[in-house]
């Protein structure tokens, strides 16, 4: 195969993709193929070479925050339950002062153990959550076997490293992982910072600008070994208090029935709830609020709990 | 420098056509067909790590027989641009008939281009919502690419084994039905030498019709053993009238599923096999030799 390159494909735009590039030899990242085969395909800050041209790593220096006329995503909360692991993200989108959009989806499928919330440049981050998809899915393919989640961890963080300039540039987003553990029958959490670093949360954790109201909320209504259920509605609860302290954050929208979305990673795979089963744990918060505003308050002395 | 001898391209063409065609007379066949469930991959293959069907995207399946590292080769490629093409467009922008095409190029321009040509022959086929909309295609080692109606037989004893299918095919199969189809068809080949056929002797997929998403599914282990057992018993009974053959011993199947195996007579012996070319226990011989390494080319007989 020495240097030889031919071009296989007609005048659509895969002509320029060289067939060597496919039978070579070489890692089952797909990101890393992207990089050799076609590097304009992979996010724009991904290599340097491109970032000249116009695009995000054109954008000039913004405040820290980011530009305000792009969609930002908000909150997102995950936390380990008895049976795996349950995320939940808010769905507003805000530009600005401006809400975006309402409905907007920032948790995704990572692979059929893990799932994936963004917080931040909803566009950069719905970009890395779908080359993500892809990464594990290409592994999988090509090795015949899963990734280890500590695995799909470290790649996750390398895709952020990635976009480590466009970030320095006010362009920031950064995904939380929830996945279980197929090794040691477990829910594990891992977030991220903008210059890949990895981090495994116990427990529970947020992302986004919301999260310090969620966390707040869940060090108050989190206890070990909780059911998926109760999980599902601390994070429910949690998501409404960041929503009720933080202005890009959307609480359930009653009237539009539009909900957080919630997914859970069990030993039976990747599950999102339906936009009713969603609901009723919205619903029982939301009348819950109607008579304790503030929500369930803890226990001050534990012994009288 | 000596001058180099000519020779025409007529004659380098023939000869390149050649040798690939007598390495992939020596390999043996593989089946891939459209039934009820889905469509259904079965190949022998002692092997348990080296693949010759694999997952390329959602709807669609690869399968090859041949010369391991070259069909690998090709696999990987495949999946690259089956991936690539998914991610610049969408997911539903991926299709048989692009990958078919695609292969078919690359294929040519190794004939043409390289000093030895590729010993494969791969198939790539597309799950539909029925029957109907299934696609299949076969790509040969010199890039001809031809679109299979209902079935297709790749390997070194495709026309002895397409003669079984044709007779008995039909598209409305159940995956039993298709599986106890697959076997007697597979079984004619090799030197018509009693050999019972056992989940460790074969690769099976399936892409599921009725599976959202990705619909390649492996059948190995206990599913495989139990298809197998719900396969076997009336295959004997299918291809001939022989009474008392049941196929062998239920392969180790504690058929939990057994609705259709209830006269399974107490078949102590490897095969009943009385009845004549289509039974299902007329399979090659020495799976043995074949293990480990050459699980791709089946090891039999091949002399070189």
């Amino acid at each position: 195969m020495t240097g030889r390159m031919f071009a296989v494909g007609g005048f659509e735009p895969q002509a320029r993709w060289q067939a060597a590039a496919f039978l070579a030899p070489g890692s089952s990242s797909f990101a890393d193929f992207l990089a050799v085969a076609a590097p304009d395909l992979l996010p724009r800050a991904a290599h340097p070479a491109g970032a000249g041209s116009a695009g995000p790593g054109g954008v000039p220096a913004a405040a820290p925050g980011g530009p305000a006329d792009i969609a930002h995503g908000t909150t997102i909360a995950a936390a380990v339950c008895a049976d795996g692991v349950v995320m939940a993200g808010d769905r507003r989108a805000t530009a600005g002062n401006v809400i975006s959009q309402r409905d907007i989806e920032k948790v995704f499928r990572g692979d059929e153990f893990s799932c994936v919330g963004i917080a931040g440049v909803a566009g950069i981050g719905v970009d890395l959550v779908r080359l993500f998809g892809v990464e594990l899915e290409h592994y999988e393919k090509l090795e015949g076997r899963s990734l280890s989640l500590e695995g799909k961890a470290n790649r996750l963080a390398g895709l952020v490293k990635s976009n480590l300039g466009a970030a320095m540039q006010g362009l920031v987003a950064v995904p939380l992982l929830a996945g279980y553990d197929v090794d040691t029958d477990q829910g594990r959490i891992f977030s991220f910072d903008v210059a890949g670093g990895k981090y495994e949360e116990q427990r529970f954790a947020s992302i986004g600008s919301g999260s310090v109201f969620a966390r707040g909320a869940l060090k108050k209504l989190y206890r070990d070994g909780m059911s998926l259920d109760d999980v599902v509605l601390a994070l429910m609860e949690a998501l409404y208090d960041a929503a009720d302290d933080d202005s890009a954050t959307g609480g359930p929208d009653m009237s539009r029935r539009i909900y957080p979305i919630v997914a859970t990673v069990t030993a039976d795979g990747y599950n999102r709830l339906t936009d009713e089963a969603a609901g009723r744990y919205a619903e029982t918060v939301v009348t819950e609020r109607m008579r304790l505003p503030d929500g369930p308050p803890a226990p001050l002395h534990p012994a009288a709990s | 420098m000596s001058m180099p001898f000519y020779v025409s391209p007529e004659q380098v063409m023939k000869d390149k056509a050649d040798y690939a065609r007598k390495r992939i007379s020596q390999i043996r066949s593989g089946v891939v067909m459209t039934c009820e469930a889905g469509i259904l991959l079965v190949a022998p293959n002692p092997s348990r790590a080296l693949r010759k069907f694999s997952e390329m995207y959602d709807r669609i399946a690869f399968a090859a027989v041949g010369r391991y590292n070259e069909f690998e080769t090709l696999r990987k490629a495949g999946v690259r641009y089956a991936d690539m093409t998914g991610f610049t467009y969408d997911r539903r922008d991926v299709t048989a008939r692009g990958l078919a095409d695609w292969y078919g190029q690359l294929l040519g321009s190794l004939f043409t281009d390289s000093p030895k040509p590729y010993e494969v022959e791969i198939v790539v086929a597309e799950v539909g919502k029925t029957t109907a909309d299934d696609e299949i295609y076969r790509i040969t080692f010199e890039g001809s690419v031809a679109d299979e109606h209902g079935f297709v037989v790749v390997g070194g004893q495709a026309d002895r084994v397409a003669d079984v299918l044709k007779e008995q095919y039909s598209p409305s199969m159940t995956l039993i039905e298709a599986m106890r189809l697959a076997i007697a068809s597979l079984a004619g080949q090799g030197d018509g030498n009693s050999e019972p056929i056992t989940s460790g002797q074969l690769e099976v997929a399936l892409l599921e019709r009725s599976r959202p998403h990705r619909a390649f599914r492996r059948l190995t282990g206990a599913r495989l053993d139990t298809l197998l057992a719900e396969a076997r018993p009336a295959a004997a009974g299918a291809t001939a009238a022989a009474n008392g053959s049941s196929g062998g011993p239920a392969a180790g199947a504690d058929a939990d599923g057994g609705g259709a195996a209830p006269e399974t007579p107490t078949g102590g012996s490897a095969n009943g096999d009385s009845a004549a070319g289509g039974s299902p226990d007329g399979g090659s011989p020495d799976d043995g030799s074949s293990g480990g390494g050459s699980a791709a080319d089946g090891g039999d007989g091949s002399g070189a």
